[in-house]
C-alpha cells in the first residue's frame, strides 16, 4: 500500500523509507513557530531543559501578533520577555511591530515556508502552510520548547481524509467558502487526527490566497494538517517568495484513504457558520436578514490582499451601515503597504471602516473591536466559539470577504449579488 | 498509580477558549490561569473554580479541548488541582500537550456515557480501570501506546529531553 502526501514528508522528515498510519515516529524540524501568547511559556519550559543554545538559529520564527501593539501591561511584559529571549538566543527570524505580520499570513510571505518542509508552530492555524505542500501543524508551548532546543518533534503519522474539488467555483465562491462546506458536512471533528488531502481538477481554479484559507481551517475539522500537491501556481509563489531549497512530494497513486469526499465547487454557496462552532453552517441566503453591530475583515485565514482587494471592489463608493463598526486588519506590512499603493486603504477609510495596522486583536477577544454582551459580528475570522470575540453572551458568525462586505453595507447578513 | 475524585462533567466539543478564555492569556502563571478556568462554561450547572477540590476528576465526551492550541489550557485544569481527564476523544493538540506537561488523559467512550456531574470516581492509570463508585460500574480506558507511556514515566517531554541530550 502506498503513503499519501503528508506520510512521505513526515517519512522523509523521520529518516525512514516508509510510514504508515498510527505509527509513532520523530522527525527533524525546518521551523519552529511561535508568537507572544505561546512563546513565554515555551521560554519557560526551554530554560527547564538547561541549555543555552538552540538547535538552529535560522530555523525558528517568533512573530508577537496576537496582543500588539501591546495592548495592556501584562502583554507588554510578555513581548519584552520574548524580544529578550530572541536577542539572547540570536534567533534571526523575529519580527517586531513595524516588521510584524499576523503568523501565517507573515512566514509564507517571507518565504520560510516552502514544498516538502516539516513545520511546527504554538499556534493552532500553523496548518496553513500546506497550502505550500508542506507538513505544518499547531503544537503547544512544551513542543515548541523541545524544537527549539532539538529540531525535532514526535508526531503520531496520520491517517487521511481525500477531498477532490471538482469544477470551476461558482460566482463569489472563495476558499473561505469551501472550507466552511467542508466542516459543515464533516463537522468539527469530522477529520480528527487525520490529514486533510486535497485533490481534483477544481485545485487550478484556487489561488494560493484560497488555499491558504482552506489549510489555515483544516484545524476547525478536527485535522492534523490540510495538504495541497504543487502546482504551477505553488511554485510561482516559491519563486516570488523564497531562496529556501524545497521538495515536491505526491501522494502514491495506491495510497490509503480513510475516506474520499467529491466537492462541486460550482455548485457551492456563499456560506455562513452560525454560533458557537464552526460546523454550524447555513447558505447565505438562508441567513439573509439577520441584524448585525460589527464587522471583521482580516485574521491569518482572510487577511491577505486579494481578501481585502475583494472587500475593497464592494465597498468602493459605497458607505458603511451606520449602525455597523466595520474593522479591517491587513494581514502584514507588505499587505498594508499594497493597500495603500493600491487605493483600498482610501476606499475603506472614505466607506466609513477602521483600517489597522497588522494584529490577530479581534479574532480571540483580544483587542481591536471586543464585542458587548448581546453584540453579534460577521468575521472572516476562523472561531465562533462561546465569548471567542468579548462577552461570552456575544455571537460571531463566520464568513467570506465578500459576504461581510456586503454584509457591512446594510448592517446584515446580506448576499455580495445584491449589493 | 490512582487517582480518586469526584466529577466534573461536560458535554461534546469543549474549545480552549471556554476551557481558558484569551483575555486571560496575558499571563502565563498556572495559579493565575486556574483562578479563571472553565470561565466561559456558561451552560455547566456546576461553578468549577468555586467547587473544584485537589483530586478532582473532569469527564466530558467528544473532542474535548478542540481549538486554539495555548497550552494554558491544560495547565490550567492542572493547576486547579483535577488529577485527571476523561473523555469519548481528545482534540489532537490538547491530547499531545496534555502528555507533554503530564496531566493524565484517558479516552473511554463507555466512562464518558455514564459518568455524571458530582459522581464519585476512582481511576487507576496502570491498568487503565475506571470505577465509578457512585453507580457501583467499572470501566476500561483504551491503553496507551508505550512511546506516550515512556514519555510519561520520564515526568513529561522536558524531562525526556534534558535525558536525550544529556543535561544533569
Amino acid at each position: 500500500m502506498g503513503m499519501t502526501m503528508t506520510q512521505k514528508i513526515l517519512a522523509a522528515g523521520a529518516g525512514l523509507e516508509r510510514v504508515k498510519a498510527g505509527q509513532l515516529i520523530e522527525a527533524k524540524l525546518d521551523l519552529v513557530l511561535g508568537n507572544d501568547v505561546t512563546t513565554p511559556v515555551a521560554i519557560n519550559e526551554f530554560n527547564k531543559i538547561g541549555i543555552d543554545r538552540v538547535f538552529d538559529k535560522e530555523k525558528i520564527a517568533i512573530v508577537p501578533d496576537h496582543f500588539t501593539p501591546n495592548k495592556d501591561i501584562k502583554s507588554a511584559e510578555h513581548c519584552k520577555m520574548v524580544r529578550a529571549f530572541s536577542k539572547s538566543m540570536e534567533i534571526k527570524n523575529y519580527f517586531e511591530v513595524g516588521q510584524m505580520g499576523i503568523e501565517h499570513c507573515l512566514i509564507p510571505e517571507q518565504g520560510l515556508a516552502v514544498p516538502g518542509d516539516v513545520i511546527i508552530g504554538a499556534d493552532s492555524h500553523t496548518c496553513t502552510y500546506g497550502a505550500l505542500g508542506a507538513f505544518s501543524t499547531g503544537v503547544g508551548s512544551t513542543d515548541m520548547a523541545v524544537g527549539m532546543a532539538r529540531g525535532v518533534a514526535w508526531f503520531k503519522v496520520p491517517s487521511a481524509i481525500k477531498f477532490v474539488l471538482k469544477n470551476k467555483p461558482a460566482k463569489w465562491i472563495s476558499g473561505k467558502d469551501i472550507i466552511l462546506h467542508i466542516i459543515g458536512k464533516i463537522g468539527v471533528d469530522g477529520a480528527l487526527y487525520k490529514s486533510m488531502e486535497f485533490a481534483g481538477d477544481g485545485l487550478k481554479y484556487l489561488s494560493m490566497d484560497d488555499r491558504f484559507t482552506i489549510s489555515n481551517m483544516a484545524i476547525e475539522a478536527g485535522g492534523k494538517n490540510g495538504i495541497f500537491p504543487v502546482d504551477e501556481k505553488t511554485l510561482e509563489y516559491v519563486k516570488e517568495h523564497s531562496v529556501k531549497p524545497y521538495k515536491i512530494y505526491e501522494a502514491d497513486e495506491d495510497a490509503e484513504y480513510d475516506q474520499v469526499i467529491e466537492i462541486d465547487l460550482s455548485k457551492l454557496e456563499p456560506t455562513v457558520s452560525y454560533p458557537h462552532l464552526p460546523e454550524n453552517t447555513k447558505t447565505v441566503s438562508e441567513a439573509e436578514e439577520l441584524e448585525i453591530d460589527q464587522v471583521v475583515i482580516g485574521s491569518c485565514t482572510n487577511g491577505r490582499f486579494s481578501d481585502l482587494k475583494i472587500a475593497a471592489d464592494i465597498l468602493k463608493g459605497k458607505e458603511i451601515n451606520p449602525n455597523i463598526r466595520c474593522i479591517i486588519l491587513p494581514g502584514t506590512q507588505q499587505i498594508y503597504l499594497q493597500c495603500l499603493r493600491e487605493g483600498l486603504a482610501e476606499i475603506f477609510v472614505t466607506a466609513g471602516c477602521a483600517f489597522s495596522t497588522p494584529t490577530c486583536g479581534p479574532c480571540l477577544g483580544g483587542h481591536m473591536g471586543i464585542l458587548a454582551k448581546g453584540e453579534r459580528a460577521l468575521s472572516t475570522t476562523n472561531r465562533n466559539f462561546v465569548g471567542r470575540m468579548g462577552h461570552p453572551e456575544s455571537e460571531v458568525y463566520l464568513a467570506s470577504p465578500a459576504v461581510a462586505a456586503a454584509s457591512a453595507i446594510t448592517g446584515k447578513i446580506t448576499n455580495p449579488e445584491n449589493v | 498509580m490512582k487517582a480518586y475524585g469526584t466529577v466534573f462533567k461536560y458535554g461534546d466539543n469543549i474549545d480552549t477558549d471556554v476551557i481558558i478564555p484569551a483575555r486571560y492569556l496575558n499571563s502565563s502563571d498556572p495559579k493565575e490561569l486556574a483562578k479563571h478556568c472553565m470561565e466561559d462554561a456558561i451552560h455547566s450547572s456546576v461553578n468549577f473554580v468555586e467547587n473544584v477540590k485537589d483530586g478532582d476528576i473532569m469527564v466530558a465526551e467528544k473532542n474535548f479541548g478542540c481549538g486554539s492550541s495555548r497550552e494554558h489550557a491544560p495547565i490550567a485544569i492542572k493547576a486547579s488541582g483535577i488529577s485527571c481527564v476523561i473523555a469519548k476523544t481528545f482534540a489532537r493538540i490538547f491530547y499531545r500537550n496534555a502528555i507533554n506537561i503530564g496531566l493524565p488523559i484517558l479516552e473511554c467512550e463507555e466512562a464518558a456515557d455514564d459518568i455524571d456531574m458530582g459522581d464519585k470516581v476512582e481511576v487507576d492509570f496502570t491498568t487503565g480501570i475506571i470505577k465509578n463508585i457512585t453507580k457501583n460500574k467499572t470501566y476500561q480506558a483504551q491503553p496507551f501506546p508505550e512511546f506516550m507511556q515512556e514519555l510519561m514515566a520520564a515526568g513529561g517531554l522536558i524531562e525526556q529531553t534534558r535525558v536525550k541530550l544529556g543535561v544533569n
